[in-house]
């Protein structure tokens, strides 16, 4: 892993305006991604994350507003560095500059994300043509190329196929192949096996893994299942009401997690070897960002509150190089609390698991 | 928003690191959302300049149309002769030139003001102290009072046109939509051959079967005009019939009448109440294009589209006749457009927001 | 459990939907199963297989093309009478997959799960209608002042719990429930698994769970149907199943299942499974008993492969 930065998000903070008042949506992120390596953003609805990479993108909708924070992101042109803020650009630069090419994005439904009267060829060769003006040729060429790619047999005759001629499997690697015409520097997949079958999901994931390595890309998932952020990642940010509460790289946040929401949505999972009475689960539903925040947002839900949580917000807690959580219950004032028992043993099992299955 | 913290000042409290324990958390009480669907679609709507300055016009000409027939004194079918093709003379106004009783008048010598009310000469008229605040007709009636009976006229028809419309068409749409399958097919079908006969033969066939007369042409507008609410109607049910909340209605028992006006049509007021609010001025000017080619109330009822056919033949020698009953319902078609304008994007607001 | 009387008992169940002239989507292909009281029979799948369909179908909210589903005793696949529609409706109850669809939106919640109770006259007066209400709506973790609210005025969670409210308060005796938590957040998905798990030790309902999720499914479930494309390949109780799966496509289903253990996760290799080029033919199998309630879809020679 190069410890080149790809991405930097620094101090995000953003709100949208709806008929109800000013919804904070995100409250302070800072993010690093690094050249090569897979990010993984966690969290429920209403954790943000989406948002955050849609705002690194340039689609917030309309009646977003980013009230501060900085995304520095770093590319390569003709051999050239370049570091440019995203949030600084207008709409048009991005479109030339930014989407499409060098930051590339696969979203959840595969149905709705492929234009149902274009050919898979035409849709592939659109963003070549478009960034790039390469001639019809090379474009067909490389679009074939693309599709053998992402593993779609027969690749010169589904060129001539509409959407509605594939299943939803193939359609998501046409989506992940028009991604990739362009050369991107970043991928970033918003929930793109959400909406597959599991037998397929494992397929996708396998695919980008691949596709990564041979190209030596950055990629960023957002999702809320645990078991693609175990496959994937190398390094995982949990969010939740807008703010990361627990970042570190993926055996870190599995095997050694810190924050009392990491341990909730762990403990949710029921794994194929849970022979628990009851799934532990976190009491309530995250909150209504209409209102401000006091004190740590987790808190109404976290049996493990301290009296601090109600009045101040955590900062980072620092627990290795990488590990960080925001959470009262890492400073050095405050009780030793233990995850719960379930989660514990529940750790313990996978550890002697991976062991036993040669790692 | 992102303060950075400064924690190195941070006091901190006696009991900040106890646990807070389980009267912490907090009950799921907290509302999403607080506004109600209809306090929405009028906050909206209330922000429509177009529709509120629509809907304010639309007020004041009914007001008009009901207290404006008794205000000065003439009635609007009586014919006095003498009084024939006067032009509009207003009291106070016509001090400053304007609305004096005078007009212009193309003759063969040229352009002539003539003013019948009170003579350049001096020569008595018996007129002086007679005002028609819009002038009088061919047949000595006052218009301003012929223009407000013709406005309540086409209101009234087109109102009950309309409702009439709905309560058919949309029990006609909603069933045919919502039992599909050979009952849909037969009922559209039959729409279908009633829409493609000229709602002008209909409207004939009827004048010859029946008398010329306020239902009759009531009754015209109503054969043809439902086939619009049966469609948006049909359209809204099948959008909604294979709904989560039908189909659990549905394994409750419910028995099917009740799922469509009861569960189903409640939620599709939206579309409805913007297609009835198109369908008036519609109505409105059908009635008028009909009486404008003859096929409207008798005489010496009045409708605005009558009053304009009467006035369109001393177009060129009186234009001042004509003016009155088409600014009114230039008004009231512009102004209805303008509402269910509004009220339509009320209902469906194209920004989603979070 | 055996002894008991099945409470559901489906037999060759088809369900054919006739898109046009030429061609028919056959979407349930002559399923059998048995549900016994009080019991969670997970009906496992991916998407086509047909588990949507066959619990619509159960609920009559499609007519059965055939087969036979005796409900109770009683026979509800064919013309049901007044009286056996009823026993029907109050009897059983179905929760549905997506939140924000399954309420009607300009119904007040009180008014949405009273509704079995109006329909069917279960009540003598307003207040005891109204009390019910109540008490279910603790019941499932919520409070009277829910009941003069709308529902686009609660969370996604919140609107599934009071789905489940709207079927409990019939005390029916069977609940389908159509990938009722698919739809929902992870830890909110625990939340109201809990409480399904909860409500059944009270009342003693029993459940027919569909899903997609094998790990969900096999947490709540007693016994287990896996389906695919109208079949229904292997059935047995959850530990026959996973200790024992002999149908090729429960073993991939299986393999396929995403562990939150990142060491083993990435190194997991899912087995593959292609119907088209497996060489088996479901139409051809029969229901081959293996020990206990487990049975496999399979005809001689291909039960031979794969044991």
């Amino acid at each position: 892993m190069n410890n080149e930065k790809v991405l930097t998000i620094r101090d995000l903070s953003i709100s949208f305006k709806t008929s109800s008042g000013m919804v904070n949506a995100i409250r302070g992120v800072k993010l690093d991604l690094y050249r090569g390596e897979t990010l993984a953003i966690v969290g429920e609805s209403g954790s943000g994350k989406s948002v955050t990479m849609k705002a690194a993108m340039g689609i917030l909708s309309g009646n977003g507003e980013i009230n501060s924070g900085s995304i520095d992101f770093t590319y390569y042109r003709d051999k050239e560095k370049v570091e440019v803020d995203i949030l600084k650009l207008s709409k048009k630069e991005m479109r030339q500059r930014i989407n499409g090419k060098r930051i590339a994005m696969i979203f959840q439904d595969p149905m709705t994300s492929l234009n149902p009267t274009m050919t898979i060829g035409a849709q592939i060769m659109e963003g070549m043509i478009w960034h790039y003006k390469t001639p019809k040729k090379e474009a067909y060429k490389r679009a074939v190329e693309l599709l053998e790619l992402v593993g779609i047999t027969n690749a010169e005759k589904r060129m001539k196929n509409y959407p509605h001629q594939l299943s939803g499997g193939m359609r998501q690697r046409v989506v992940i192949a028009i991604a990739l015409a362009c050369d991107p520097d970043l991928l970033i997949c918003d929930e793109p096996t959400t909406a597959l079958d599991v037998t397929i999901q494992a397929k996708i994931l396998e695919l980008i893994k691949d596709i990564q390595k041979k190209l030596n890309i950055s990629v960023i998932y957002i999702t809320h299942d645990l078991g693609v952020v175990a496959k994937v990642a190398d390094y995982v940010a949990v969010m939740y009401a807008g703010k990361i509460v627990e970042k570190g790289n993926v055996d870190e946040i599995f095997y050694d997690p810190r924050h009392p929401y990491t341990w909730g949505l762990l403990s949710a999972m029921p794994d194929i070897d849970t022979n628990d009475d009851k799934l532990y689960t976190i009491p309530g539903a995250p909150p209504n960002l209409l209102n401000k925040v006091e004190g740590d947002a987790f808190s109404p839900r976290n049996i493990y509150a301290l009296n601090i949580d109600n009045r101040v917000e955590p900062p980072m807690f620092k627990i290795t190089d990488t590990h960080y959580a925001s959470t009262w219950l890492l400073h050095e004032k405050a009780p030793k609390i233990e995850m719960p028992k379930e989660l514990r043993n529940r750790i313990d099992r996978m550890l002697k698991e991976a062991t036993v299955n040669g790692k | 928003m992102s303060k950075e913290l400064n924690y190195e000042n941070i006091e901190f409290l006696e009991n900040d690191f106890e646990l807070v324990g389980k009267d912490n958390l907090a009950h799921e009480s907290t509302l999403y959302a607080n506004q109600s669907y209809w306090k929405d679609v009028l906050g909206r709507l209330k922000n429509n300049k177009g529709a509120i300055i629509g809907l304010i016009c639309i007020i004041l000409i009914s007001f008009m149309a009901i207290v404006g027939v008794g205000l000065n004194g003439h009635s609007y079918d009586s014919q006095v002769i003498a009084h024939q093709n006067l032009a509009p003379r207003i009291p106070v106004i016509e001090n400053i030139g304007i609305f004096d009783g005078s007009e212009t008048m193309n003759t063969s010598q040229g352009a002539v003001e003539v003013n019948k009310y009170v003579s350049n000469d001096g020569s008595k008229t018996g007129l002086e102290d007679v005002y028609y605040w819009f002038g009088t007709d061919v047949l000595g009636r006052d218009i301003f009072t012929r223009t407000w009976i013709g406005t309540r006229i086409s209101l009234y028809i087109a109102l009950i046109a309309v409702v009439i419309d709905i309560i058919f068409g949309l029990s006609y749409g909603l069933i045919s939509g919502y039992f599909g399958g050979a009952v849909d097919n037969i009922m559209q079908r039959f729409a279908e051959v009633l829409n493609g006969i000229p709602s002008l033969v209909i409207v004939t066939l009827l004048i010859i079967v029946m008398k010329p007369g306020l239902t009759t042409i009531t009754f015209s507008l109503m054969i043809t005009g439902w086939i619009g609410m049966n469609r948006i109607a049909r359209a809204q049910m099948l959008k909604l019939k294979e709904q989560e909340f039908v189909l659990a209605s549905r394994t409750l028992g419910a028995k099917s009448f009740f799922i469509i006006f009861k569960e189903i049509l409640p939620n599709i007021l939206g579309p409805i109440i913007t297609n009835t609010m198109f369908s008036i001025p519609n109505a409105i000017f059908t009635e008028a294009f009909l009486a404008f080619i003859g096929l409207g109330v008798p005489a010496p009822m009045a409708s605005l589209g009558s009053l304009i056919s009467d006035a369109f033949k001393s177009f060129t020698t009186h234009p001042y006749m004509i003016v009155a009953p088409v600014l009114i319902l230039a008004i009231l078609m512009l102004s209805f457009n303008m509402l269910a304008d509004g009220i339509r994007d009320a209902f469906d607001p194209k920004m989603k927001e979070m | 459990m055996e002894n008991k009387q099945p409470l559901l008992e489906v037999t060759n169940l088809k369900q054919h939907f006739r898109v046009s002239k030429k061609f028919t989507v056959k979407a349930v292909n002559g399923v059998s199963f048995k549900i016994y009281p009080g019991e969670t029979y997970g009906l496992v799948g991916e998407s086509g297989s047909g588990k949507s369909t066959i619990g619509r179908s159960i609920i009559r909210l499609y007519d059965p093309t055939g087969g036979e589903i005796k409900f109770d005793g009683v026979d509800i696949s064919g013309k049901l009478t007044d009286k056996d529609n009823k026993h029907l409706r109050t009897n059983m109850q179905m929760i549905f997959q997506d939140p924000m669809a399954c309420l009607n939106p300009r119904k007040k919640v009180l008014d949405i799960i009273a509704q079995g109770l109006d329909i069917h006259h279960l009540y003598k007066n307003k207040e005891e209608r109204n009390e019910k209400v109540y008490k279910i709506l603790e019941k499932v973790g919520l409070s009277k002042e829910h009941a003069n609210r709308y529902p686009h005025q609660f969370s996604g969670g919140q609107r599934q719990r009071i789905g489940i409210a709207r079927a409990l308060i019939m005390n029916p005796k069977l609940i389908i429930s159509d990938e009722a938590i698919s739809a929902l957040d992870v830890s909110i998905q625990a939340q109201v698994v809990n409480l399904m798990k909860e409500i059944q030790k009270e009342t003693n309902t029993a459940l027919l769970f569909i899903a997609h999720d094998l790990s969900m499914v096999k947490y709540i479930s007693n016994r287990i149907g896996v389906l695919h494309l109208g079949y229904l390949l292997e059935t047995g109780t959850t530990e026959e199943i996973f200790s024992n799966p002999i149908h090729p496509y429960t073993k991939s289903l299986i393999s396929a299942i995403p562990h939150p253990n990142p060491n083993v996760e990435k190194n997991r290799i899912a087995v593959s499974y292609d119907y088209e080029t497996s060489g088996i033919d479901y139409s051809k199998g029969v229901n081959k008993h293996i020990d206990g309630t487990h049975y496999v879809l399979a005809t001689d020679e291909e039960l031979n492969r794969w044991i």
